[in-house]
């Protein structure tokens, strides 16, 4: 079909892309589920609807109301899914940003009317979760739906992520993806697990105290509550950190495979390779990674074309992957 | 077999301000030991006095977290690097 009511049914059935050519073993076949389809531009369109549709539900939000206010902290992709849904639904999103993202996230929120609150860049992530529950305390009144902690989001990919990958991929034996709410990962991984036994689920995260939007270490003090809520810990198989460095090479990497993925993608399939390697020749293994955007939001970090000893250098001070 | 062990910067006054220590160890546990041995003080930041990980202590064996690789039981190799991250406690929920 290809016509479409509202451009909300476009979210999600997000096609896998055999890049095996990158795979560091000929017994192990590497597939990326490319998010960057989805109409707003990344797999957060796919929690957002999830966030909204259960607000809702509950009469949080009721669509056509005037004056509804929500607030959320984002790094980026989430406010980017929320602002264009909420413009659709009339709600009046603030999203809180660090105040060091990419230039483009600023601009996306801006093309879909959603306001800025910014966050202290130099407390990442964390600050901008901070800084929303601050303000939603003070503000009782406006919708705060707490990607974080909302059981919203892992129910988005239980629901569609990990149905998906499982009927295009059966022979899957690997889960790969970043931690940043850990909805992907606690989401798709329960649907595997009840669904494909054996299937083993690995978390890739940045180095502890390094600025990496989107992605996040569990080690920089704030546990998401829907890790603890999910039993994270018993459901990943491994964990493993990706430096920035690896993350910018990777990402470079996948354009060998006609992939312009964002640096979170590059970071990924970087854990994916290491997951690789630890197949023994004589095993066949179907690892599936999550390309969680395109690389179009990160151009102005010269990330594909500037010297990657500087790219890095600046991945210290900007939040961008 | 010797590791090396990168220490984090929260640890170092506690042990002699080293940026890394090298220990013997087949084992995360044997390493830990060896570095509780040489610094006391560090003990009830990396063990429980039954032997396993701190709940805030992450170590990391070539950037793998040890928790999923068997614990205090993962193995460690002579080029192995491995790293110490403690978490921030308070903000756990």
């Amino acid at each position: 079909m290809a016509r479409y009511a509202s451009i909300l049914e476009l979210i999600g059935n997000t096609p896998v892309v055999d890049v095996s050519a990158l795979s560091p073993k000929p017994n192990v076949t590497v597939l990326a589920k490319l998010e960057g389809r989805n109409p707003a531009g990344s797999v957060k369109d796919r929690v957002a609807l999830s966030l909204i549709e259960a607000a809702e539900r509950d009469e949080i939000l009721v669509p056509g109301r005037p004056d509804q206010v929500l607030i959320e902290p984002s790094s980026g992709n989430t406010g980017i899914a929320l602002a264009m849904i909420c413009r659709l639904r009339g709600y009046h999103l603030k999203v809180v940003l660090p105040s060091n993202v990419s230039p483009e996230r600023r601009q996306l929120l801006l093309a879909w009317d959603a306001e800025i609150i910014d966050s202290p860049g130099s407390e990442g992530s964390n600050g901008a979760v901070r800084m929303a529950q601050r303000l939603s305390n003070e503000h009782p009144e406006w919708a705060f739906l707490y990607q974080y902690a909302n059981p919203a989001n892992p129910f988005a990919h239980y629901t569609t992520t990990g149905p998906e990958i499982l009927a295009d991929v059966p022979e899957i034996t690997h889960f790969v993806a970043g931690l940043g709410t850990s909805g992907t990962l606690m989401g798709v991984g329960r649907y595997l697990k009840e669904n494909k036994p054996g299937v083993q689920i690995w978390a890739v995260e940045p180095p502890s105290g390094e600025m990496v939007d989107g992605l996040r270490s569990l080690e920089d003090g704030y546990i998401p509550p829907i890790f603890t809520d999910n039993r994270g810990a018993e459901m990943l198989d491994r964990k493993v950190v990706v430096r920035p460095k690896e993350s910018i090479e990777w990402t470079r990497r996948m354009t060998e495979a006609g992939l312009f993925v964002g640096i979170s993608s590059g970071a990924v399939m970087a854990g994916a390779v290491k997951c690789a390697n630890t197949i023994p020749d004589d095993e066949q293994a179907t690892i599936v990674t999550i390309a969680s955007d395109d690389g179009w939001k990160y151009l102005s970090t010269g990330a594909w074309s500037d010297d990657i000893d500087l790219v890095v250098e600046r991945a210290k001070k900007i939040i961008y992957f | 077999m010797s590791a090396v062990v990168r220490i984090p910067t929260v640890l170092r006054p506690a042990m002699a301000g080293a940026t890394t220590v090298t220990v013997e160890g087949v084992t995360i546990g044997e390493v830990l030991r060896a570095l509780t041995t040489s610094y006391p003080s560090v003990k009830g930041q990396l063990l429980n006095d039954d032997g396993t990980l701190h709940r805030f202590l992450n170590v990391y064996v070539n950037d793998d977290d040890v928790r999923y690789l068997g614990g205090v039981d993962a193995a460690v190799a002579g080029d192995d690097e491995i790293t110490l991250l403690p978490a921030v406690a308070g903000g756990a929920r």
